[in-house]
C-alpha cells in the first residue's frame, strides 16, 4: 500500500481531458488505484468515477496504490499529476 | 421582423438562411430477449463500431479544429471503454432478460442524470457528452442514419442543442453561424464557433416550433441577437454594422505580427491593459506584446474575503504562463477612492479621491501587502513578471516599499521557494512624483505614466463630475509637459517609461508621444491593432 497527497493547481480542475490522460496513465498498472477526495473514493482506471468527484482547483487529493507494482505506479502517477494538474 | 436574445461566443455579423437541426428522434423500444449471449455480442459489436467511428472523428476535428478541441472525441472513447458503463449495461441486459437499445438508453440516462446533478457548471455540461455517446451506440443499433446537414448555400444552424460529433460532421463551408436554445459558453459548439471564428448564440430564448426553417435571419454576435426576418431599416443598420465589422477583421489580419515602428524607423511598444484574467484571450487575439497594466485589484473586489496567497499565486501564475515569456506588468492592489471592499473596513473619508487609497494602505497595512507580494514573486518563476506600485508620492515610500520586498525574498531563500527576476516600476499620477520624477527614477526599473489620476490631480477636477466637463481638458499643456518632463527625467537615468491611462490610446496624441520618446503605451487590446496602423503611417 503506498500513497500521496496532493493539491490540484490546473486551474480547471480534473476535467475531462486530464481525467482521460489520468485514466489513460493508470491503465498502464496492474494495482488498484483510487483517488480520494473529501472521502469520497474514484477508481483511476474509470473516467466516469474521476469527474464524478468534480475536483477543482486548490483541492488536495489523496492517491492510493494497493498492489504488485504500487511502487513504480505511485511514482508514475505522481509524476503525471505534477507535471499536468 | 422576430427578434430573440441569446448570449453571444463571438462578435460578427452572419446573414443567411435559417436551417432547423433535429435530431434523429431515437425511440427505444423495451424488448424482452432470449439469447442473452447474443445481445451482449449486440451490443459488444456495436461499442466497437461506436469506437471505430470516434476514432474517424477524431482525425477529422484533429484537421479542422486542432488537437486540444479534438480531444473530446478521445474522452468520448474512454467515456464508452469506462468499465462502470459498459457493466451498467451488461447487467441491465443480463438480468432484465431486456435489448440491448433499451439497456444502453438507461445507462446513458443514469450516467447523464448523474452529471446533471452535479454542483460544477463545468461538469453539469458533461451531461451532454454521456448523451452523445449513448445516442451513437443506439444510432447503430438501430441503424439509424447520421443526421446531416444538406444545403446548397451556406446557412444558420439552430437547433435545441448540438453535440460535439453532430458539428463536426457538418460541413464547414455550409455553416454560416450557430445558434441554440440550450447550452452555455463552454459548450464544444461556442468552442467550435470560436475556433471557426463565426459569430454563435447559445442559451437563445426561442422555441423551435414556431416556423422559423428556411426563413431569412441575421445573427448579430455584437449584441447577441437574431433578428427573423428583419424589416428594412434594421436590415440597413446590421449591413453597415458588417461592413464596420468585416474591416476592423481586414485591419486585425493585416497588422498582426507587425511591428509597432514608424515611418522613419523608431519603435515602441503596444501593451494591454486587463482588469480581470479572463481578459487574457483577448490580449492574444489582438496581438499585444505584453501586458502594461494588471489591474490586480478585480481579485479582492470579486471575494468577501482577502484573497490568500495561493489564490493570488494561481492567478498571477496563469497570466504568466499565458503569456509566455511576454512582460506582465502587474499593479499592487489599488483600493480605495472609487474601488470600496467592505472586508478592508476603511473608515469612512472626507475625500476618498485623495485619502487612504492604493500604496497607502499596503504601507500602513504590510500584512495585506506582503501577502499579494509573496504570491507575485512566487508566480514570477514561470514567466516575465514585472511589479508597480500606485500613486506614489515621495522617495521614502519607494524605500519603504524596497524594505518590505527584501523580507519577502528573504522569506522565500529560507524555504527554498524559487522566484525570477522581478522588475520593480511606479506609476506616476501625483504632480509629487512628476516633480521628483529625476529622484524617483534612481530607485527604480521603470515608470509607467497614470494620465487618468495624473490629468485630476493636475487640474483639480473630479472626473466623475459631469458639470465640470468644460473645464476638463485632456490636452491640457499642463499635464502634456508633465508627460514630456517624466519622459526626460526616466531616459537621463536610463530606465524606460510608459503610460497607462487614456491617453496613450488618443490617436490624436500618438505622434507627440512617439516624438517625446515614451517607450511603450498600454491601452485596452481593441486599441492595440488601430494603434499600430497609426504608428506605421506616422512619420516624425
Amino acid at each position: 500500500m503506498r500513497e500521496f497527497k496532493y493539491i490540484i493547481t490546473d486551474p480547471e480542475g480534473i476535467h475531462a481531458r486530464p481525467a482521460g490522460e489520468l485514466v489513460k496513465e493508470a491503465k498502464k498498472f496492474e494495482c488498484k488505484i483510487t483517488l480520494v477526495k473529501d472521502g469520497k473514493n474514484g477508481d483511476c482506471k474509470k473516467i466516469f468515477g474521476l469527474m464524478g468527484l468534480a475536483v477543482k482547483t486548490g483541492n488536495e487529493v489523496t492517491v492510493t496504490f494497493d498492489g504488485a507494482d504500487e511502487d513504480a505506479a505511485c511514482e508514475a502517477i505522481e509524476a503525471f499529476m505534477k507535471a499536468n494538474l | 421582423m422576430r427578434i430573440y436574445e441569446g448570449k453571444s461566443v463571438l462578435g460578427g455579423i452572419a446573414m443567411g438562411k435559417i436551417r432547423v437541426f433535429k435530431k434523429n428522434e431515437k425511440q427505444v423500444k423495451r424488448q424482452k430477449i432470449e439469447d442473452i449471449d447474443a445481445e451482449l455480442m449486440r451490443y459488444q459489436s456495436a461499442r466497437d463500431e461506436a469506437m471505430h467511428q470516434l476514432q474517424e472523428l477524431y482525425d477529422k476535428a484533429f484537421h479542422e479544429i486542432g488537437e486540444t478541441n479534438a480531444a473530446i472525441f478521445e474522452v468520448h472513447q474512454m467515456m464508452l471503454e469506462d468499465d462502470d458503463y459498459n457493466e451498467s449495461v451488461e447487467n441491465i441486459i443480463r438480468t432484465e432478460h431486456v435489448n440491448a437499445e433499451y439497456a444502453v438508453a438507461a445507462t446513458g440516462d443514469n450516467f447523464s442524470d448523474m452529471f446533471a446533478a452535479m454542483d460544477d457548471d463545468y461538469m453539469r455540461g458533461r451531461a451532454a457528452d454521456v448523451k452523445d455517446i449513448s445516442e451513437r451506440v443506439l444510432g447503430i443499433l438501430t441503424g439509424a442514419m447520421d443526421a446531416t446537414v444538406n444545403a446548397d448555400e451556406a446557412v444558420i444552424i439552430v437547433a435545441e442543442d448540438l453535440a460535439p460529433s453532430e458539428t463536426v460532421q457538418m460541413d464547414k463551408s455550409k455553416v454560416l453561424s450557430f445558434v441554440t436554445v440550450h447550452g452555455s459558453l463552454n459548450s464544444h459548439t461556442a468552442i467550435l464557433a470560436r475556433t471557426m471564428n463565426i459569430p454563435a448564440l447559445v442559451g437563445t430564448n426561442m422555441t423551435l416550433d414556431e416556423m422559423v426553417d428556411d426563413q431569412f435571419a441575421v445573427v448579430d454576435g455584437v449584441t447577441g441577437r437574431l433578428y427573423v426576418e428583419p424589416d428594412e431599416a434594421t436590415m440597413k443598420q446590421l449591413e453597415q454594422k458588417q461592413r464596420d465589422f468585416l474591416e476592423q477583421k481586414e485591419l486585425l489580419e493585416t497588422l498582426k505580427g507587425k511591428e509597432n515602428v514608424t515611418l522613419d524607423g523608431q519603435k515602441i511598444l503596444l501593451y494591454a491593459n486587463i482588469g480581470n484574467s479572463k481578459d487574457l484571450a483577448t490580449v492574444i487575439q489582438n496581438d499585444a506584446g505584453g501586458i502594461g497594466l494588471f489591474r490586480s485589484e478585480f481579485i479582492y473586489l470579486e471575494r468577501d474575503h482577502f484573497p490568500t496567497e495561493e489564490e493570488q499565486f494561481l492567478i498571477y501564475k496563469q497570466v504568466a504562463q499565458t503569456m509566455a515569456g511576454k512582460r506582465i506588468i502587474i499593479r499592487t492592489l489599488d483600493i480605495g477612492a472609487d474601488k470600496q471592499c467592505d472586508y478592508f473596513e476603511m473608515e469612512k473619508e472626507e475625500n476618498p479621491a485623495m485619502g487612504c487609497r492604493a500604496i497607502r494602505i499596503c504601507l500602513t497595512r504590510p500584512e495585506i501587502f506582503k501577502t499579494q507580494l509573496r504570491a507575485l514573486f512566487r508566480a514570477s518563476a514561470f514567466g516575465k513578471i514585472a511589479i508597480m506600485y500606485p500613486m506614489i508620492t515621495s522617495v521614502e515610500e519607494v524605500h519603504r516599499i524596497k524594505e518590505i520586498v527584501a523580507e519577502v525574498k528573504a522569506e522565500l531563500d529560507a524555504q527554498g521557494t524559487p522566484y525570477g527576476e522581478v522588475e520593480q516600476g511606479v506609476m506616476i499620477e501625483t504632480p509629487a512624483a512628476v516633480m521628483i520624477s529625476d529622484l524617483l527614477a534612481q530607485e527604480v526599473d521603470f515608470f509607467s505614466i497614470g494620465t487618468n489620476d495624473l490629468t485630476q490631480y493636475t487640474l483639480a477636477i473630479d472626473r466623475q463630475n459631469t458639470k465640470l466637463d468644460e473645464f476638463y481638458d485632456p490636452h491640457h499643456p499642463a499635464v502634456l509637459r508633465m508627460i514630456r518632463m517624466v519622459v526626460e527625467n526616466a531616459h537621463k537615468i536610463g530606465i524606460w517609461v510608459g503610460i497607462c491611462g487614456e491617453l496613450g490610446a488618443d490617436t490624436e496624441l500618438t505622434r507627440e508621444f512617439l516624438k517625446m520618446g515614451v517607450d511603450e503605451l498600454s491601452v485596452s487590446p481593441g486599441r492595440i491593432l488601430p494603434l499600430r496602423k497609426i504608428i506605421r503611417e506616422t512619420r516624425l
